[in-house]
This record gives C-alpha cells, sequence and structure tokens, in this order.
C-alpha cells in the first residue's frame, strides 16, 4: 500500500546507484527530518529532550561509530567508550587553548584525535582476528582510561579529575555550559549527527565502503583483488574512532555537562556494542533503531506505570524493566538474528507487495 | 621431452592469434618446512592462450596458482610476467599488475550483492580520494557511474542481469561461480587464472562456464591459465596443457600430445608394481 514504486522507472545508472532510489523513502526521510528539525524542538518537553532524544541521538552516533569497524569492516572493538572519552577530553582541551573558537568546529575538530588513537590502536588488527582483537582493544580501553585518571594535564589538574564544561557560545546562541536550553543543545546534536552520518552514508557506498565490506567478507579474496589491508582496516579504524570521538564529545558538552572517567568505561563501550548487535550489523538504520531499543525502552516502560495510574513502588518498576528489556531483546535476535534493521527492511519488502504475499 | 612445449607467436585451428611469452616460470620451487609441494616446474604462458594445469590430487596445482598470483613465495626460481622479472610482491601487487583469479572454494563477498561484488573487482581501477568519496558528489560520484557502466557490460555479458542486486550469498552454487568469475573480469586483467571453475557443476553449468570461458578468451583476448578435474573440459578448451605430479612437471604440450603421453597416464592410472 504505502510502498508502490510501480512507474517509478530508473533511466540511467545514476539514478540507479542513488542512496534512496525508491520515491516514497525520499519522502519519509524528508518527513523524518522536518519532524526532528521543527517538530520535536517545538513541542518536546525539556525532560523528552534532555533526557530521551538528545542522549539517543549521541550514543547513535557512536553506534555509528562503532557499526563501521564492526559492522561494515568486521573487527569487534570494545574500545568505544574510550574512544569517546579521547574526542570528550580532546574537546576539553582545545577549549580551553582556543576559547573564543566556535565550539562545534572544535568538537568536529577533536573527532581527529580520536581517530589519531585509534589508528593506533587499530594497528594489531593487521596481524590479529577476532577474540584477540577484542582482547585488544580492552588493552586500549583500559589504558586510555588509566590515562584519563593520572594524565592530569588533561583535565586541567582540577581537584575533581573531572572535566566541567564552560559556557560558550556559537551563533549567537549560548550552546554549552548550564545557560543553555535544551533546544539548543538537542538542535546542536542532531545538526551533527545528520552531518556525520550522511558522511559516513556517503563512505559507504563508494569504493571505501566497498573495500570494508570486502575485508569484512572475505579478506583473502579483498586482498588477491587489490585492497591493502593496510589501508582499508586502518581507514576504518580511524573513521570509526572519529565517529565516536565526536558522539564522545557532544555527550560531555551537549548532554552531561561535566564528566569523569566513570563515563567513558568498559561497560559504555558494552552498551554500544549491543545497541549495534540488536539494531543490525552493517545498517545504519540499525545505529538509530539499536540505540532507541536500548535508550529510550526502558524509559518508556518506566513511564508506564505512572500513566495508567498503577501504584507500584519504583523498585518493583525497575525489577520488571530489567525484565522486560531483557525478554525483548532475547525474543528480537530470535526471531531476526541481524538485528532490527534487518527486520525493518522485511516489513518494508512485505509492504511493496502487500497484500499478496509475494 | 623439452623444457617446455614449442613458443611461436601462431595462429590457432581456430582463427585466434596466441602471441608472445606473457608470463614465464622458471625453475619453480616451493617448499613448506620439510614438504616440498613444487619442484623446479618450467612453463610458460603465452599471449591469448587457454593453459591448463592439470594432475591428480595434491599435485600442486592450486600452490601453482597462488606462487603466480604472488600469495606464496617459491624458494628458488624467477617468475617473468610481461618482461618484468618479480621479485617477492604482495597479491595486491599482482592484482596492480594485472593479474585476477577465481577460487576453487567460491570466494565471493557474501554479505554484498551481485552488483557490489563485480564493483569490488573494480576497486583498483578507481582513484577519487576520501574527501571526495565522503561527499559522493562530483569526480566520486561520476566514477562511480563510470565504473557502474562497465560493470554492467560485464554483468550482460555473462547474463546474470536478474540477480544484480541479489546478495550473492543466496544464490546457487553455479551462478555464484559465475558471479565470481564476473568479479575477476572486472578488473580487466592481463592474465586470468581460474581455480578449478567447474568443481561441483552439473553438466549443463559446465557447458555454460565452458561457453563463458571460452567467450572470454576469444571476444575480450584474454589470457588464461586454468586448474581443472574434468579432462573432457580440458582436453576441449586448453591450447596448451601442464601436467603436475607431487610437485613436479611430468609433461606439457597440447591436449592429444598430453593425453597419449606415458608418464601423464601413469599419473593417472597408476603403475602396476
Amino acid at each position: 500500500m504505502i510502498y508502490r514504486e510501480a512507474g517509478q522507472f530508473k533511466t540511467s545508472y545514476r539514478q540507479d546507484s542513488a542512496i534512496f532510489p525508491i520515491l516514497q523513502d525520499r519522502i519519509a526521510i524528508i518527513f523524518y527530518l522536518f519532524v526532528a528539525f521543527i517538530v520535536i524542538p517545538l513541542f518536546g518537553s525539556d525532560f523528552f529532550l534532555n533526557s530521551m532524544m538528545i542522549p539517543f541521538l549521541i550514543f547513535a552516533l557512536a553506534a555509528i561509530g562503532l557499526n563501521v569497524l564492526t559492522g561494515y569492516t568486521g573487527q569487534i572493538s570494545l574500545g568505544t567508550g574510550a574512544f569517546m572519552g579521547v574526542g570528550a577530553y580532546s574537546c576539553y582541551k582545545l577549549t580551553t587553548f582556543f576559547p573564543e573558537t566556535n565550539i562545534v568546529l572544535l568538537i568536529l575538530l577533536s573527532g581527529f584525535f580520536a581517530a589519531g588513537i585509534g589508528m593506533i590502536f587499530g594497528l594489531p588488527s593487521l596481524r590479529i582476528k577476532g577474540f584477540y582483537l577484542v582482547v585488544t582493544t580492552l588493552a586500549a580501553q583500559f589504558f586510555l582510561e588509566w590515562a584519563f585518571i593520572r594524565v592530569g594535564w588533561l583535565y586541567n589538574y582540577n581537584d575533581s579529575g573531572a572535566i566541567e564544561v564552560p559556557q560558550r557560545e556559537a551563533f549567537g546562541l549560548i550552546v554549552t555550559g548550564p545557560a543553555a536550553t535544551p533546544s539548543v543543545r538537542y538542535l546542536m546534536v542532531l545538526s551533527i549527527v545528520v552531518l556525520v552520518t550522511w558522511v559516513v552514508s556517503n563512505l559507504i557506498h563508494g569504493r571505501i565502503g566497498r573495500s570494508w565490506m570486502m575485508i569484512r567478507d572475505m579478506d583473502i579474496a579483498a586482498e588477491l583483488i587489490g585492497v591493502r589491508p593496510l589501508h582499508a582496516k586502518l581507514s576504518a579504524f580511524a573513521v570509526s574512532s572519529y565517529v565516536a570521538g565526536v558522539a564522545g564529545a557532544m555527550m560531555v558538552f551537549f548532554w552531561l555537562g561535566a564528566a569523569e572517567v566513570e563515563s567513558f568505561d568498559v561497560n559504555h563501550s558494552f552498551l554500544i556494542l549491543f545497541m549495534v548487535i540488536i539494531g543490525g550489523l552493517g545498517s545504519l538504520v540499525g545505529s538509530f533503531l539499536g540505540a532507541a531499543f536500548i535508550w529510550m525502552l526502558p524509559i518508556v516502560i518506566r513511564a508506564v506505570p505512572r500513566v495508567l495510574g498503577l501504584d507500584i513502588n519504583a523498585a518493583t518498576v525497575e525489577h520488571l524493566n530489567f525484565m522486560i528489556l531483557g525478554a525483548l531483546i532475547i525474543f528480537f535476535l530470535i526471531i531476526e538474528p541481524h538485528g532490527l534493521a534487518r527486520l525493518w527492511s522485511v516489513v518494508k519488502q512485505k509492504l511493496r507487495v502487500w497484500p499478496f504475499p509475494y | 621431452m623439452s623444457a617446455t612445449a614449442a613458443v611461436r607467436p601462431h595462429v590457432t585451428e581456430d582463427g585466434r592469434e596466441l602471441g608472445e611469452v606473457l608470463m614465464d616460470l622458471r625453475n619453480i620451487t616451493l617448499r613448506f618446512g620439510g614438504v616440498t609441494a613444487i619442484k623446479d616446474v618450467s612453463f610458460n604462458i603465452q599471449q591469448g592462450e587457454i593453459r591448463a594445469i592439470i594432475g591428480p590430487n595434491g599435485a600442486g596445482k592450486t600452490s601453482m596458482l597462488n606462487v603466480i598470483n604472488g600469495f606464496y613465495h617459491p624458494q628458488e626460481g624467477s617468475i617473468t610476467f610481461r618482461g618484468e622479472t618479480r621479485s617477492r610482491m604482495r597479491p595486491h601487487d599482482a592484482a596492480r599488475q594485472g593479474i585476477s583469479r577465481t577460487f576453487q572454494n567460491v570466494a565471493l563477498f557474501q554479505g554484498m550483492t551481485t552488483l557490489d561484488n563485480i564493483m569490488a573487482g573494480r576497486a583498483l581501477k578507481m582513484r577519487r580520494n576520501f574527501l571526495w568519496q565522503m561527499l559522493r558528489y562530483g569526480p566520486a560520484l561520476e566514477e562511480e557511474i563510470e565504473h557502474r557502466r562497465k560493470v554492467e557490460e560485464v554483468i550482460d555479458f555473462l547474463e546474470i542481469e536478474h540477480i544484480r542486486k541479489t546478495p550473492v550469498g543466496r544464490l546457487p552454487y553455479g551462478l555464484q561461480k559465475r558471479v565470481e568469475l564476473g568479479r575477476a573480469l572486472a578488473a580487466e586483467p592481463a592474465l586470468l587464472l581460474l581455480d578449478e571453475p567447474m568443481a561441483g557443476m552439473n553438466v549443463e553449468e559446465k557447458e555454460d562456464m565452458s561457453r563463458f570461458i571460452l567467450d572470454v578468451n576469444e571476444q575480450l583476448g584474454t589470457t588464461i591459465a586454468l586448474i581443472e578435474h574434468d579432462m573432457g573440459v580440458v582436453m576441449d578448451l586448453a591450447d596448451r596443457v601442464v601436467v603436475l605430479d607431487y610437485g613436479r612437471k611430468i609433461a606439457d604440450g597440447k591436449p592429444d600430445e598430453v593425453q597419449s603421453d606415458q608418464a601423464v597416464i601413469d599419473a593417472y592410472l597408476g603403475v602396476p608394481h
């Protein structure tokens, strides 16, 4: 019903190679962007923006970063949390050195520091694979956590050991610090997420993305075709860490407001990895779906008894939350091991031919 | 028996011109620890011919192919390709020089579509840098479309239009083999290596594949070196055949000469003790 491609003829390879070749998909994307940029900031409450949308977008971006590495290039990493931290601490140092520079620019620049560190810790991937690589990325995680505590220079030697976000203005608005309104911060996060997602999507659909997937699917054949594993793997580590770094910087500057090492610990690496696995390895849509599932669903479940007027104490709600979320994860992974993104594309395929079975 | 069969530019019975020596392998010896996989083998591949490498199981055929495209490094011997004697090279260097191949067990990129797999074969031809790729606009997009056109030619040639957007993991074996041939062809190789292109196929699929191999050779003028166990196929397709047994070369020549060679018959059927 919704998906009727009848009459949509592709007459050039350009049209056929488009990222959204179907008209309805293009309309849908414009609609989502309209809702995200106009409707949500206008009508969303501060709680909705601050506790749901901003973290959801930031985690979705981090999941995209990890998806580049794990979903597209097949290199499993448990260092995402630390790479996010590298982005956050570099952004903090940058804004200390250049307080006048536009903070959005600094956030985008801080990703490059994460990319550099990511490439260094990506070097072992040239010789080892699978679980052994996981262990080396875990080493990166622990080493960087150590650095965030021990290297006082990173947090300007302040007594708390935490980085606190100073107030910064950009485009005539207060965008960071306690005085920044949730809707301004939301719009900043959304713009950066849309921009970075667009760039990553372009990379994935071109030569570089193909070389990543070649390494993922059959590294020996990729090499015999002429892909250099060094280039492909390290570029994947660089792009992945860059995206994670930007997400980390945004997490501190647009969401938390202050952070110490606990914000970048291994639990966050796991959290992002679960988002990627549940959302769908090798899918950008999946990164968003996974982040929504893991981050938003618990908040929604928590809100249900309150909305229905049920008198259940908070501890019970929390227990129920874990049980329901756990059951749902198992349920979704059983009906579709390839994640929510695959489920989404199956539904789309069904809609194309509905009401006929095929 | 001469070291290699006569190599002179000549015209075959079906009118194809065979040219100069494209690849010359001299005294190749390959050892894995104490095991000698290939021992002192010399042969050459002429421009424009179909060259078959045959032999019983474990004769060193696939090892030979791996030596040719730089995956294994022989301890002794020299390899000259297009007049250039190579030293140690990596597989991607071989690809850069114009050698592409298919595998005994299909080695496609399972998660990608037929189209992407064949586009992957053109990885080396694409030049646009990272910045353009990030924008997917202007030169990067032009390049992508240009290569798409070439890939569509390969798809037409192999008659796989209907599975263009299907992930290769879902295709039947025979079609996967054909997509793999397409991926190798997309690189526009000077030398195409086929490792058992017909393994595990039924007669009909074998006939199709034979036709494609002949078409590639005749229409595109690609030089082909292939390993195959089906003797009927080898005798029909190949211009010259080299026979290996236990890592040594035991015969080299036209199919009918090889077929009646006593050493070859002994190798395949065994010798009474």
